[in-house]
């Protein structure tokens, strides 16, 4: 029978360490909504929405109620618009209404975010593809919970360096159509290499054409349990440390897996997968930074910072997989830097570059996220950040990812608030050398050799 | 049926235990244990709790609990078992 003290340590982790659900995700097929006429199409994806989540946000808040444990958002993602558009949107701006259908949507069901307003173009692009990633801007400015990832590049195709080329020049004029609000529109934009089809986290989540009809995904967190975790075990060596990390991300785990599961069930829709990660928020004690400086790093990004994330995610994965009966998405630790506290101190006391955040890449989850550069860094210098990136992720099998944010009318050492969780960001300095004729010269970089590892 | 663990945390003052039991009497909610302890004048207990016959919706007698703990000045909390043993039991 469970005792005092377990039970107390669950109410500390709750209460005192934010551990909390990050997000139970409702994945949404909408290929049965396909149809050529436009106006069909809207009205078919809108009463698809919101017939399957009606009932996603309340059940949500009744597992919270129950079990006592937080779910800080709920959310939908859906099958890539360019794919279902394809027939009905001859052009952009076709694409925007989508999008403004897909916000409709989501402010009828109550969710936060809606993600899927996306295109898949790692080896080429139709021209829906392409339609739909020229609207990006627009939908972004004029819609409000819609979230747009396009993925340029994989393991098995290479990277479509044309998309790439055009990505960056997108990012630039998303920045430009939101500049009112400091150009939040790019914190809903990712660019992905090896996108996963079943990442329940936003801004990147949609739901891929490999899925069910339905599905819940769920994103556990707690970056605050593990650094507590860690207060208890200073000075003592790396095996101490591992075994202390794994056996709190089991526990975390276990939390979100009986989350899913309830979900699942009350819900009448399959469980998917439970995302392992690491998800920080701007609130004090929240922090993957805060981890790795519990380790006994001065601050992120001194040198051992990549080696320290390294086993940090290698064990958040090693305790969680065995917690949970589905693993998926993109589990690991993720390091943004707008959203992470230490991760901003970092950048402010000048110990963390976007060149060590690169570095930091390698080894964890995501990529360059939520990094504020200078609104006139050029697109093409965008473009070969996301070549650089995606070369990591297709080099390394594994998903990387670019949320790059160039606030217009902001310089090196300004300050950029994005408000609640998205949280606020010092302007980074970015490498002043060009890659023009790098970036220009068009085409694809083929799929990487899979023998003579080195 | 699931269980329930209802757990009280606060500053230690006469008749919590029966405050808290009343409201679970009045409620057709059946307590099956009971630990408790007092560590520097505070009190904390849990409650392990059956609610099968309690016509009271859940949702309901939390934030009544919740209330409860308001009035005496300690935090009341009531949570289905299965957070805790999905953490703590594999």
């Amino acid at each position: 029978m469970i005792n005092l003290l377990e039970v107390n340590e669950t109410n500390t982790m709750i209460e005192q360490e934010k551990l909390d659900v990050r997000t139970i995700t409702m994945g949404i097929s909408l290929l049965d909504c396909v149809d050529a006429d436009l106006e069909t199409l809207n009205r078919n994806i809108y009463e698809k929405i919101t017939r399957v989540a009606r009932d996603l946000v309340s059940t949500g808040q009744e597992i919270e109620r129950e079990y006592g444990i937080p779910i800080v958002n709920k959310r939908i993602s859906v099958t890539p618009i360019a794919l279902v558009g394809g027939g009905a949107c001859t052009c952009p701006e076709d694409f925007v209404t989508i999008a403004r259908t897909l916000d409709a949507a989501a402010q009828e069901t109550g969710v936060n975010f809606l993600g899927g307003y996306s295109a898949l173009v790692s080896k080429g692009m139709t021209r829906a593809d392409e339609n739909l990633i020229r609207s990006i801007p627009e939908a972004l400015a004029s819609t409000e919970r819609v979230c747009s990832s396009v993925n340029i590049g994989s393991t098995r195709t290479g990277i479509n360096m044309d998309a790439v080329k055009l990505m960056g020049e997108i990012v630039l004029e998303t920045a430009e159509a939101t500049k009112e609000n400091n150009s939040l529109g790019c914190a809903k934009l990712v660019v992905f290499c090896n996108a996963p089809d079943d990442n329940p986290f936003m801004a990147g989540a949609f739901h891929g054409v490999t899925e069910a009809d339905a599905v819940i995904n769920v994103g556990v967190s707690g970056p605050g349990v593990v650094k507590h975790a860690l207060e208890n075990v200073r000075g003592e060596n790396f095996e101490v440390l591992c075994e202390t990390v794994k056996k709190t991300a089991f526990k975390v785990t276990r939390v979100g897996q009986l989350v899913a599961r309830e979900a699942s069930e009350r819900l009448g829709v399959p469980f998917g997968i439970v995302d392992l990660s690491l998800a920080p928020t701007p609130a004090v004690g929240d922090s993957v930074a805060g981890i790795l400086e519990e380790m006994g790093l001065e601050s992120v990004g001194a040198p051992g910072t990549t080696a320290a994330l390294a086993l940090l995610n290698d064990q958040v994965k090693k305790g969680g997989v065995m917690a949970s009966s589905f693993v998926g998405g993109l589990s690991g630790a993720f390091i943004p830097v707008s959203e992470d506290q230490g991760m901003i101190d970092a950048v402010t006391r000048g110990a963390l570059s976007i060149e060590k955040l690169e570095a930091m890449t390698c080894v964890c989850s995501v990529g360059l996220d939520m990094i504020a550069i200078p609104g006139t860094t050029p697109a093409t210098t965008i473009s070969g950040m996301i070549a650089d990136e995606a070369a990591i992720g297709m080099i390394n099998q594994k998903t990387t990812a670019v949320r790059l944010i160039p606030v217009v009318g902001k310089e090196v050492g300004d300050t950029v608030e994005f408000g609640g969780l998205l949280g606020y960001a010092p302007v980074q300095q970015v490498n002043p050398f060009g890659c023009e004729e790098f970036v220009n010269r068009g085409g694809r970089i083929p799929a990487p050799i899979h023998s003579f590892k080195n | 049926m699931k269980k329930t663990i209802i757990t009280v945390v606060g500053r230690d003052t006469v008749g919590i235990i029966a405050k808290v039991c009343t409201y679970l009497a009045e409620n057709q909610v059946n307590v099956e244990d009971i630990s408790q302890t007092i560590v520097q004048g505070y009190f904390n207990m849990m409650m392990i709790v059956d609610t099968s016959r309690s016509t009271k919706p859940f949702g309901e007698m939390v934030s009544e609990l919740e209330t409860l703990g308001d009035e005496i000045g300690v935090r009341i909390r009531c949570q289905r078992e299965d957070i805790f043993t999905s953490m703590h039991r594999i």
